[in-house]
């Protein structure tokens, strides 16, 4: 472990240890958390692709006013498979998924996670279910109902939302899985001396996110069942024919669907937390502010479901309640930001591409940030709600803060990973045309949704014509640019120049002290830890 | 490195597998935990008619149910003992006096609902539709919730009926119990559920 080289007569690395299987199997059996973790990565290419190519119709439509590509019922759909691909197979499982699985145990000083094959098993779980919303396409058309699966249109839809909305729970499934196996990780697998103030940042929002995967989502599973009872049986729970409130499903499904906007940023925030101090070679500022507001906004996410329904109907207490709350979880968003800031401070910089995303991270979260304050606010949220504001906001938070992280840490664990560097220069050409068409696509959504442009239809008013036309050549570059970005990763994870270098960028967490790409078991000896983290000097 | 290939084969750490079913125990409760809130919502806005219709329902056969369940709780526990004091035919005996007790629930649960089904009720029934929206919703909640419920007794069986092979196999054994007690801990879940679905649906009337 001393040494800075690896002895490459007798090491094998994760990626040449097969268990003596052959092609796929090597893959789809190995219960090898880093295995695990690619295994999540190529399924989500694939599915990030599609959600992509989606996104790309619905801006391509509304391009000009009236039908330009789709008529209103294909544009539902769209919209619909988009945020159904984007959100329960992309976002939710995301960072903890690949990353989590690929890194946590490393970064604890583990041999692997604490129950292998479940985690696996939680692997095929997520297979499951996006058969199920493929198979939600077909029959008698995809669902049109908005990714929230509202009542009751939910249930009185003819399009095929069962399998759609069953796949969601078969997703949550694997995300309450995947949580349960890390708390319980991090509980008991801590290398000696790894103490819990001295785990990395990442580990923490993974602790974080692992609680809220835990106690939110079960009962989104348990109100998407209730709707296909509705379908199914015509129970009345939602169906306000029969005594139902479809209020009631709004309620519930919130009080999962907004913590899981926390299980999305939460590591992304982790992310951030562990390429900033790398390239700054400098110690995180306010470590413990760091994990103290992790913790805050995992528990105050729990109680500001309400300010999606401000318009719904609820009665004054409870808007001004959830209006409030929905202020204080700002609060420790804020202090992450002040503490990076503060971390590259008289740091020595070096412009590596992990960093560009994470600085431009922090450019899109704060915008993104924000703006959620204009919706959480009571007034100004009457007149943007159901607009593009809330579209431009949304997307700024989801794909601007967990995007630009993922992205983010694929370019700064890749070489880890898979033992071969990118070429940066591509690297650094697709990241500016990413960030270009980024802003410039939802940039004017902003605009759009106070001068009053609603979301959710093919079609809008001649007024608003221009900054759409905007929106979609922003589109267009930043499909660009992320088609730099995928080819020059696959071709470089392939063709690549080798690396078996330990520590490229300098870091200071255990990922940086195994070798290059890590062995099956991560670690020859279990690493005792004397040092706090994040420490150069 | 050949012989660490299997490692996870290797690894046992009984504390995590304990902390991994207390962890997802919390994730059960919170499953059940919307379906309350939903019942909690439609009883204060049809007091009379959760009133009336909780009244349709048995009392003494949901008694008798709970009697079983509770009982194959402590028979699950005292199997749970018994391994540990080395006594192999003992926590066998027990683990399949729970197995039926549970069936006996089912039986039990089978004859109760066919019984509501005779008489005309059933989710969507043109019946409900008659008595109004309280009973629809009392016995929508009714049916899906004691569904769900004996949904999860089955997997309980399930999960038991492995335990009892591994108990027969020497798999679980006095230094090795972990799976047993787990199983177990399961069981007392799904017996607490039905201790909070009893008052709800036939007590309070």
């Amino acid at each position: 472990m001393s040494s800075n080289t690896t002895d490459h007569t007798a090491y094998k690395s994760y990626l040449e240890e097969d268990g003596g299987r052959k092609g796929i199997f090597k893959w789809i059996l190995s219960t090898d958390h880093k295995r695990i973790g690619l295994l999540y990565l190529y399924a989500m290419m694939g599915w990030f692709v599609i959600g992509v190519v989606l996104g790309l119709l619905m801006k391509l439509e509304l391009i000009a006013p009236g039908k330009t590509l789709m008529g209103p019922q294909a544009y539902n759909a769209t919209f619909t498979v988009h945020g159904v691909i984007m959100i329960f197979l992309i976002v939710i499982p995301g960072l903890p998924a690949v990353f989590g699985n690929f890194m946590l145990p490393i970064q604890i000083g583990a041999k692997d996670v604490a129950f292998p094959r479940l985690n696996l098993f939680s692997w095929y779980i997520y297979v499951l279910g996006g058969i199920l919303v493929i198979i939600s396409l077909f029959g008698n058309g995809a669902p049109d109902t908005g990714w929230t699966f509202y009542a009751p249109y939910s249930f009185k839809t003819g399009t095929n939302m069962l399998p759609a909305a069953l796949g969601a729970f078969v997703l949550g499934f694997s995300s309450i899985l995947t949580g349960l196996n890390f708390i319980v990780t991090i509980h008991r697998m801590r290398a000696p001396g790894m103490t819990w103030f001295k785990m990395p940042l990442f580990v923490w929002t993974l602790y974080g996110t692992g609680w809220i995967q835990l106690l939110a989502t079960p009962v989104v599973g348990i109100t998407l069942l209730m709707v296909a009872g509705e379908r199914i049986l015509g129970i009345g729970f939602f169906d306000p024919a029969k005594g139902g409130d479809p209020l009631l499903y709004q309620h519930l499904f919130w009080i999962y669907s907004h913590p899981a906007v926390y299980i999305m940023i939460l590591p992304a925030m982790g992310v951030i937390s562990e390429i900033i101090p790398t390239f700054s070679k400098k110690t995180i500022f306010g470590y413990r502010a760091i994990v103290i507001s992790t913790l805050a906004i995992a528990f105050v996410g729990y109680f500001v479901w309400g300010h999606h329904m401000f318009t719904s109907g609820m009665s004054g207490t409870a808007l001004w309640a959830f209006s409030l709350l929905t202020f204080i979880v700002a609060i420790p968003s804020a202090i992450k930001v002040f503490n990076w800031i503060s971390t590259m401070h008289q740091g020595s910089i070096s412009l590596e591409i992990p960093f560009l995303w994470a600085v431009s991270f922090i450019f899109v979260f704060m915008i993104g940030g924000l703006t959620g304050l204009v919706l959480g606010s009571l007034a100004t949220d009457v007149h943007v709600h159901d607009t593009a504001f809330v579209v431009a906001h949304f997307h700024f938070i989801v794909f601007g803060g967990v995007g630009f992280a993922f992205f983010g840490a694929m370019h700064y664990w890749f070489p880890k990973i898979f033992g071969r560097m990118y070429d940066k220069r591509w690297a650094k050409t697709g990241w500016i045309t990413f960030f270009i068409g980024f802003v410039s696509l939802y940039g004017p959504m902003f605009y759009l949704g106070i001068k009053g442009m609603p979301r959710r239809y093919f079609d809008y008013l001649e007024e608003f014509h221009g900054p759409n036309i905007i929106s979609s050549m922003g589109a267009l570059i930043l499909i660009a640019g992320f088609l730099i970005i995928l080819v020059n990763l696959i071709q470089s994870a392939r063709h690549g120049e080798k690396t078996s270098e330990m520590n490229p960028w300098g870091g200071t967490n255990l990922e940086w002290q195994v070798p290059t790409p890590p062995p099956l078991e991560n670690f020859d000896e279990i690493p005792v830890i004397e040092k706090a983290t994040y420490k150069y000097d | 490195m050949s012989e660490t290939l299997s490692h996870q084969a290797v690894h046992r750490d009984d504390e995590a597998s304990k902390l991994g079913i207390w962890l997802f125990i919390f994730t059960e409760l919170l499953f059940f935990g919307g379906l309350f809130v939903t019942y909690a919502v439609y009883r204060h806005a049809n007091k009379q008619a959760f009133h009336l219709a909780a009244m349709e329902l048995d009392v003494a056969v949901g008694t008798i149910n709970t009697v079983i369940l509770l009982v194959s709780s402590m028979t699950i526990a005292m199997a749970t003992t018994s391994v540990q004091k080395k006594d192999k035919r003992t926590t066998l005996i027990l683990i399949w006096i729970t197995l039926l007790l549970a069936l006996a629930f089912l039986v039990n649960k089978y004859f109760e609902w066919s019984g509501k089904i005779g008489h005309g009720i059933w989710p969507g029934s043109p019946l409900l539709e008659d008595l109004g929206r309280g009973d629809t919703l009392f016995f929508g909640l009714y049916f899906f919730m004691t569904g769900l419920h004996a949904l999860h007794i089955i997997i309980g069986m399930v999960l038991l009926a492995v335990v009892l092979v591994r108990v027969q196999k020497d798999r679980i054994t006095f230094d090795n119990f972990q799976l047993l007690e787990n199983g177990g801990l399961y069981w007392h879940l799904v017996d607490l559920i039905w201790i909070f679905l009893f008052p709800l649906f036939y007590l309070i009337a």
